[in-house]
């Protein structure tokens, strides 16, 4: 790795981590209800929305059943209003280009996309969506899945915590909406779009401008409200783009700096999130073990993918072409990257866009080396390298559990978390949301590749074709959205299949960890005795670690060693085996 | 469930879709059309008052007398903006490798006399399709060429290179660029009527 690609990523994670501590107590107060120094702005816009929604329904204590129950009920009136919008976009306002109706399958397969944060795309968005179906269908979902991710991992975070002993009460879901918006997700994006549009982002109503080139012809270059999209798509960890190139397009991303300020926005809210776990379960030495294991994951991440990407590959060395950095040119695969990032900005986004399951690409993973498109898959595969807005950090900890029984059979120790006895219940529902993730991918991505509707929409072949169906399946199970884009998703069977699985992937496991939350909160705290396992320690963090390892690669190593790995040494077994005889 | 609970999902999920997916991006609109009018309206080029393109926005750039722009793999055309993306070809995909084989032989017949690898995001298509940039490297590599073309001397050639390259941002991020788009329209205009529009 050269200095300029280790410095770079060094102080974006460093800017990251420091940026995630403010924010994280931050969290922490808000779901708390403690004051910050923003409520005398605040507080009366969200006065006025709990009158609106009726001081009854704000103010009751809900069990995870009621919060559970309330969450699915927004999240399906959401769903219908994106689908309603996307079907009958032609008779709507601010449709300047004419765009027709979505059809059916695609606005069933964007509506599931875009309420379960994973923002899949089946569709190019200049070429398909209104600006108006921009905004109100694509904008819209992006705050309030955000939002969704983030209050159903606080209402766990509750059930843990200290104030919820033998209680039932996990908050209530509207008052944590609400909070959530105004005060995490709108006001950050109220400050940030302006300086997206100053790097480059366009931020207009007018939907397409007619130029003339150079050298001859014409040109037509849409855009839109571009910038406020951009902000959400990687606060909320969404990943949705408002052109079909995403974030490598010069309007959503113009410039270094503008990568690096939205490569930030993805991370610090998974990553404040852990540290606001701390505050709110009272253990803050445990998030930081926990916050440790996560980081470390990424930074072997982001570590493997800048290195493979940076070798380049066979195909371009052959051709003749510069594979090392240096001479005023980076070097590397840069098939699918822009010359703006480079290498190393590429892979540290897309890097974070899979760990943090935003799914936005700076640089299209479809042409990444096969090490460099694995990691990707991986990051997907464990779904809690860092994580989603909320979801991630639940993943995380149903590992957690996981590590807290195995050890405490190993060692003989009644298994605990935080005070709370692990016992059959809480094992079958970590269980069963643990199990739902390979259940839903690798059915489905073994039905598609043996029907012909499965095969015909490959982009490539040979086992790159068959990474290509694993990533949309992975993909769309963790709520990623990115993709291995030269599969053509836009077809019944996926956008039907995807959609389910989208939806499956997200609320079966909210559901499964808030029955468990709901389960942890009914039980009594048992005093810490030396029999308890320590569970804040650098050692067990190092156990939890190898749990999700060891529990990710049993899951899917057969499924990576036909795609990526047997890709891997078909491309570089030469060079591989050579260079281990040396 | 209960009726009370139904009316505040329904209130909440009505008030946030107006308020986020409503009053939020056309108040972003506003404030980005007053405080940065040019960039909000897409950094447009205007000659003249002619728009001729966006800074930001590549166009496709052939020619003995111009600097080439990276290949672009939108369809129908390259560089259409109305449908960004990239190849998607796979690392090993024979597609790929004739591409960059027909790419080459194609840098090479336009200047036979030109040596040494050849830079490799010159040859590769981007993932937007509208890469605006290309490589210091990239633009030296074409300096020889295009001289002969035009006629301009070399140093003053490398001087208009100078000047549209963007550096690093702050520094140390992403990679220094040549603008291809910006370097070509200034050729263009210095070339003046010459140039047959």
């Amino acid at each position: 790795m050269s200095p300029a690609a280790f410095w770079q990523i060094v102080l974006e994670l460093l800017a990251a981590g420091a940026l995630s501590v403010p924010f994280g107590h931050y969290l922490a107060r808000v779901f708390q209800d403690q004051k910050t120094w923003l409520d005398p702005i605040v507080d009366p816009i969200d006065r006025a929305i709990y009158r609106l929604i009726g001081p009854d329904a704000v103010n009751q204590a809900m069990d995870w059943k009621g919060y559970a129950g309330n969450m699915l009920l927004t999240n399906l009136l959401m769903g219908l209003l994106i689908y309603a919008i996307l079907s009958w976009q032609g008779h709507l306002p601010w449709n300047p280009l004419h765009f027709a109706d979505v059809s059916p399958f695609l606005a069933f397969n964007t509506a599931a996309s875009f309420i379960t944060n994973t923002n899949w795309q089946a569709y190019g968005g200049e070429s398909t969506l209104s600006l108006f179906s921009q905004m109100a269908a694509i904008t819209f979902p992006m705050f309030a899945s955000a939002a969704t991710g983030l209050v159903a991992a606080i209402a766990f975070f509750r059930a843990l915590g200290p104030a919820c002993d033998k209680g039932r009460n996990l908050g209530n879901f509207y008052r944590d909406f609400v909070r959530a918006l105004t005060r995490v997700f709108l006001l950050p994006c109220l400050f940030i779009t302006p300086i997206l549009v100053w790097a480059g982002s366009p931020e207009t109503l007018a939907g397409m401008v007619t130029a003339h080139l150079v050298q001859g012809g014409i040109q037509h270059i849409p855009m839109g409200p571009v910038a406020d999209l951009e902000v959400i798509k990687h606060l909320g960890t969404n990943g949705g783009g408002f052109f079909n190139a995403n974030s490598a397009h010069p309007f959503e991303n113009p410039t270094p700096l503008s990568n690096v300020i939205e490569t930030l926005l993805m991370m610090v809210t998974p990553m404040a999130l852990v540290i606001a776990f701390g505050r709110m379960v009272a253990s803050p030495r445990l998030a930081r073990v926990m916050y440790g294991v996560m980081a470390f994951m990424l930074v072997v991440a982001v570590s493997v993918m800048v290195i493979a990407e940076q070798r380049g590959t066979p195909l371009l060395a052959h051709a003749g072409l510069m594979q090392h950095a240096g001479f005023g040119q980076m070097g590397g695969n840069m098939v699918g990257k822009e010359v703006r990032f480079g290498i190393t900005q590429s892979a540290i986004f897309d890097t974070v866009s899979t760990a943090f399951t935003t799914g936005s690409v700076n640089s299209l993973l479809d042409s990444y080396t096969p090490l460099g498109g694995m990691v990707a898959l991986v990051q997907m595969m464990l779904n809690c390298v860092f994580g989603g807005d909320g979801v991630g950090l639940l993943n995380f900890l149903m590992y957690g559990l996981f590590a807290v029984f195995i050890a405490g059979l190993m060692v003989g120790r009644t298994p605990e978390f935080l005070g709370k006895k692990i016992e059959k219940r809480e094992i079958v529902l970590a269980s069963l949301a643990l199990l739902v993730h390979p259940l839903i991918i690798l059915a489905p991505a073994a039905w598609s590749l043996m029907a012909p509707y499965g095969v015909n929409a490959l982009g490539n072949s040979g086992s790159h074709g068959l990474s290509e169906v694993l990533y949309a399946f992975v993909s769309a199970a963790a709520n990623n959205g990115s993709a291995f884009a030269g599969l053509n998703g836009n077809t019944p069977w996926y956008n039907i299949v995807l959609g389910l699985v989208m939806l499956f992937g997200r609320y079966a496991s909210i559901i499964f960890m808030l029955a468990l939350g709901g389960s942890l909160a009914a039980k009594p705290r048992v005093q810490e005795t030396i029999g308890t396992l320590k569970i804040d320690t650098a050692l067990f963090g190092g156990f939890w670690l190898a749990t999700i390892i060891v529990v990710g690669a049993l899951t899917f190593l057969p499924a990576l060693v036909l795609g990526p790995i047997a890709e891997f040494f078909a491309l570089y077994g030469h060079h591989a085996l050579s260079g281990m005889g040396r | 469930m209960t009726l009370r609970d139904m009316r505040a999902a329904v209130v909440l999920f009505l008030g946030l879709a107006v308020a986020t997916g409503l009053l939020y991006p056309l108040a972003m609109t506003g404030a980005g059309q007053v405080l940065f009018p040019r960039q909000a309206n897409g950094s447009l080029i205007r000659v003249h008052g002619r728009i001729m393109g966006s800074m930001l926005i590549g166009q496709y750039l052939r020619g003995p007398g111009l600097f080439w722009s990276r290949p672009s793999a939108t369809a129908p055309v390259p560089y259409d903006a109305k449908a960004s993306g990239a190849s998607n070809l796979g690392p090993d995909n024979p597609v790929l490798r004739q591409h960059v084989a027909s790419r080459v032989a194609a840098l090479r017949k336009a200047d036979p006399g030109v040596r040494g690898p050849v830079p490799v995001d010159l040859v590769t298509s981007s993932g937007s399709g509208l890469d605006p940039d290309i490589s210091i490297a990239a633009a030296h590599y074409q300096v020889a060429r295009i001289s002969r073309a035009t006629t301009i001397a070399r140093g003053q050639l490398m001087a208009l290179i100078r000047r549209y390259t963007v550096p690093r941002s702050l520094g140390f991020l992403g990679e220094p660029v040549v603008n291809v788009v910006r370097l070509d329209l200034a050729l263009w205009r210095r070339e003046g009527a010459r140039r047959p529009r």
